[in-house]
């Protein structure tokens, strides 16, 4: 019998919800968790805002040696995977941690504190060469990220594939992607997979601004989020966390697991065309979607509802909807779309996998967030893209797409099982 | 399905090309010296191993120098000439190839230097480019563009052992419809001055001036690696793929596995590595007396050499040949394991095993293949790789016509 990846936990670290319950609760009410920034002083910058989280690490159970080990975005990915475990009641002492992975998505790692410290050691920037002695001995952690998919299999006690996926904007999909390739392929019986990202940093903020990437919405950060709007004039920047646990779908029904979806299908491929540019068809993107549907074993007309990348910059949101116009056929009209970066902004290597948790939570819950901020529609996205409010609709297959500077272009498919 | 390496390229601190990287190890050269980049005085790491005499326009197209850190560099040349050696294209189905490159630590020095133009003088003044040149994603996207390959891309972070699992991930990928991957691994961190200060902290840097006791993994006078740069990329594909094109395999993928083994540790007390090694031979159909040859990890620390020679003694408790001919030019990161895995596939092919240079008499009870190359009958070569941030991977290599 062919082996099957399921998911049987999630955890959830998102700007304005840490925990998967409230992360729902927002994202179903529609509220944008979008601001001016207050992680460091952006005055200065051409975008000052983002979707930043509230997180206090030791009302999070962090202690103080793992808050000074840890940088930010592993400490999201730890709360996460404390979470997403417990969710699952997996007892892992039945488990041989030898069979026992993880899968860890990240675009900039620890870019955030290694920015920190050279401007730390390097008066500001104006010395090239440090004094070697005046960095922080931990600091090797933070050049690597590495260390998150470690730090995770740490605290899972896995021993088996541990590894770190950093494609970019689709890590997040692409981590869970290969945790769910390593099931079926018989090399882990369960795989901690996900991701997570803390890049409001200035580098990271001055980067973006360089090619006009990001809203410069300033003055309405609540509202600066605005996938498939006319109106819509960049992504705002966004941080996070999300921990899926996958098992193979045989054993997590033996032991009477609460399966919540099976990840059905997952395909990634390049455009080999440009590092930020998209051509307009979508071609690439649709023949990830066409594969990962394949892979599942299901018609387009199965899918209930698409998880768009949906970043709000003006390219993304027409390359995407050409993209699933062109997988999807007729039916792409008829399914529901949403970006949830309307709300959770977009967290670079981290939001693939807080998109799935959503997409989780919709097949568990019933209920389609929608795309905030969505007043005007731009004519050349004519989808069903929910606006503003919640719809309630039973959910039994669900696509979610990613795309990423590198050309990335990613998609993952979560159903019932057959 | 069985997963053959069609072709092969490298950069290394020999120069650019598998010729040149086969020649120096052979003949044991010594490869490390002092870093050129920065004023190293007072700075705990002096010695390093760095390509030489590197002109990216004699390689890559202007555009793409412009957009890129040194790491994607070097990814891009080796991928070249992976490509030629493999006489893989994107002309005919562009999906059929797809790319998954390694590295550690990213485009290190373009990053420095953008993060002190930002500091010093503004976020106006932060490159465009900078974006695109820094993440670890760079180099994989960059050679997916230049050669138009849009089969399954990916981006592993490993550490060393990155290309190992890259290889290991392309089984994933082959069984799911692309027909071939390009894979390896980069690195190119000794024009980062604040990169290896990171790196310092570990405690696994070289402190030491003299090129040829810096790096003596094995030995009681062991203190730690040298950095170096370099790449190596490979193109694998299916076996029945390559023999329909006509295409000639330099080398069987027989077995890949990797365990995990702590955070910030070489994998204490071996365990880790051990179970890697096992599943890696049993995938690949081997005992213990069907492997020719190890190509060691050498950290190169007294423990983290410990940890490796009990393995190896565990594993071949008849003694096996093994060599680690990095101990010439250096550790480089996610280039380190790369070029592990192309010093295994010229070494099958010329039946020659190369020495491990710098390291004199065979300690530990290891049989180390020391001061001169030697030549064997190679049919199975074994390659592990344990990477700072805790992974143990192990390869499992055959001659094809030992396959």
């Amino acid at each position: 019998m062919r082996r099957e990846a399921v998911v049987t936990g999630i955890g959830v670290v998102a700007p304005g919800a840490v925990g998967a319950a409230a992360f729902w609760e927002m994202l179903t009410a529609g509220r944008t968790a979008t601001r001016a920034i207050t992680l460091f002083d952006a005055s200065g910058f051409r975008s000052r805002i983002a979707a930043e989280v509230d997180f206090l690490p030791a009302a999070h159970g962090l202690d103080e040696e793992q808050v000074a080990r840890m940088d930010r975005y592993v400490q999201f990915a730890a709360v996460a995977t404390r979470e997403a475990l417990a969710d699952s009641a997996l007892p892992l002492a039945d488990v041989s941690p030898w069979r026992v992975g993880v899968s860890m998505g990240t675009a900039v790692g620890g870019t955030t504190r290694l920015e920190k410290e050279y401007v730390a050691v390097s008066r500001g920037g104006a010395d090239w060469v440090v004094d070697h002695s005046a960095v922080s001995p931990h600091l090797h952690r933070a050049l690597t990220p590495s260390v998150l998919s470690g730090e995770v299999a740490e605290l899972v006690g896995a021993r088996g594939q541990v590894r770190t996926v950093s494609t970019g904007c689709t890590s997040g999909l692409d981590a869970v992607g290969y945790a769910a390739q390593a099931i079926e392929d018989g090399l882990a019986d369960v795989v901690v997979a996900g991701a997570s990202e803390s890049p409001i940093s200035p580098i990271a903020m001055a980067c973006f601004d360089a090619i006009k990437a990001t809203s410069d919405s300033n003055d309405d950060p609540e509202h600066a989020s605005r996938p498939f709007d006319r109106d819509r004039n960049g992504f705002v920047m966004g941080e996070g966390a999300a921990v899926l646990v996958l098992e193979e779908a045989s054993a997590a029904r033996r032991r009477g697991a609460r399966i919540r979806c099976r990840v059905a299908g997952f395909a990634n491929h390049g455009n080999a065309f440009h590092m930020t540019g998209l051509r307009r068809e979508g071609t690439e993107m649709a023949r990830a979607v066409t594969s990962a549907l394949d892979q599942a074993r299901r018609p387009a007309t199965d899918v209930d509802y698409v998880n768009a990348h949906g970043s709000g910059t003006v390219q993304n949101d027409r390359h995407e909807t050409d993209a699933v116009k062109r997988s999807l056929g007729e039916h792409a009209w008829r399914v529901p779309m949403t970006s949830i970066k309307s709300m959770v902004g977009h967290s670079l290597g981290a939001i693939g996998s807080i998109e799935l948790a959503a997409c989780v939570l919709a097949m568990d819950t019933g209920v389609v967030p929608p795309t905030a901020n969505l007043s005007t529609p731009d004519p050349e996205c004519d989808l069903d893209y929910v606006p503003v409010t919640a719809r309630e609709q039973r959910t039994d297959v669900v696509l979610s797409v990613g795309s990423g500077f590198g050309g990335f272009q990613s998609a993952v498919v979560l159903d019932r099982g057959e | 399905m069985t997963m053959v390496i069609t072709g092969l390229g490298t950069v290394s601190p020999a120069g650019v090309g598998t010729d040149s990287y086969w020649k120096a190890l052979v003949e044991g050269r010594t490869l490390i010296a002092p870093i050129p980049d920065f004023d190293t005085d007072g700075f705990h790491v002096r010695l390093g191993g760095k390509v030489p005499a590197f002109d990216p326009h004699e390689h890559i197209e202007g555009r793409f120098i412009v957009q890129t850190d040194a790491f994607s560099w070097f990814a891009m040349v080796a991928a070249d000439e992976a490509l030629r050696d493999s006489g893989i294209s994107a002309e005919g189905d562009p999906y059929a190839t797809g790319v998954l490159m390694c590295s550690c630590a990213g485009g290190v020095e373009f990053g420095q230097r953008e993060i002190a133009a930002l500091w010093s003088e503004g976020p106006e003044r932060v490159s465009p480019y900078q974006s695109i040149a820094w993440f670890y994603a760079a180099s994989t996207g960059q050679v997916s563009i230049r050669n138009g390959l849009k089969g399954m891309c990916g981006v592993l972070v490993t550490d060393e052992p990155g290309m190992l699992d890259a290889l290991g991930q392309s089984e994933r990928a082959l069984r799911r419809g692309t027909s071939s991957m390009l894979v390896g691994g980069s690195e190119a961190p000794l024009g980062s001055p604040f990169s290896l200060a990171c790196q310092v902290g570990a405690g696994l840097l070289s402190g030491s001036d003299e090129p040829s006791s810096a790096y003596v993994p094995f030995t009681e006078g062991a203190s730690g690696y040298v950095p170096a740069e370099g790449a190596a990329v490979a193109l694998v594909e299916d076996a029945a793929g390559a023999r329909a094109r006509g295409a000639r395999p330099r080398a069987v993928v027989a077995g890949h596995a990797s365990t995990f083994g702590g955070v910030g540790e070489f994998d204490p007390g071996g365990a880790g590595l051990l179970h890697a090694a096992r599943q890696a031979m049993d995938r690949a159909g081997v005992g213990p007396d069907g492997v020719d040859v190890v190509f060691a990890d050498a950290v190169g620390t007294p423990k983290a050499d410990a940890d490796e020679s009990a393995v190896l003694r565990q594993l071949f408790p008849e003694g096996v040949a093994v060599t680690a001919p990095k101990t010439g030019f250096g550790r480089a990161y996610a280039g380190a394991g790369a070029l592990d895995v192309a010093a295994a596939v010229l070494s099958l092919e010329h039946q020659v095993i190369p020495p491990t240079p710098h390291v004199f008499d065979a300690p530990c009870g290891l049989d180390l293949v020391v001061r001169v190359p030697r030549a064997a009958p190679l049919r199975t070569a074994l390659v592990l790789s344990r990477g700072s941030g805790g992974g143990n991977s192990a390869v499992v290599l055959k001659h094809p016509d030992h396959a």
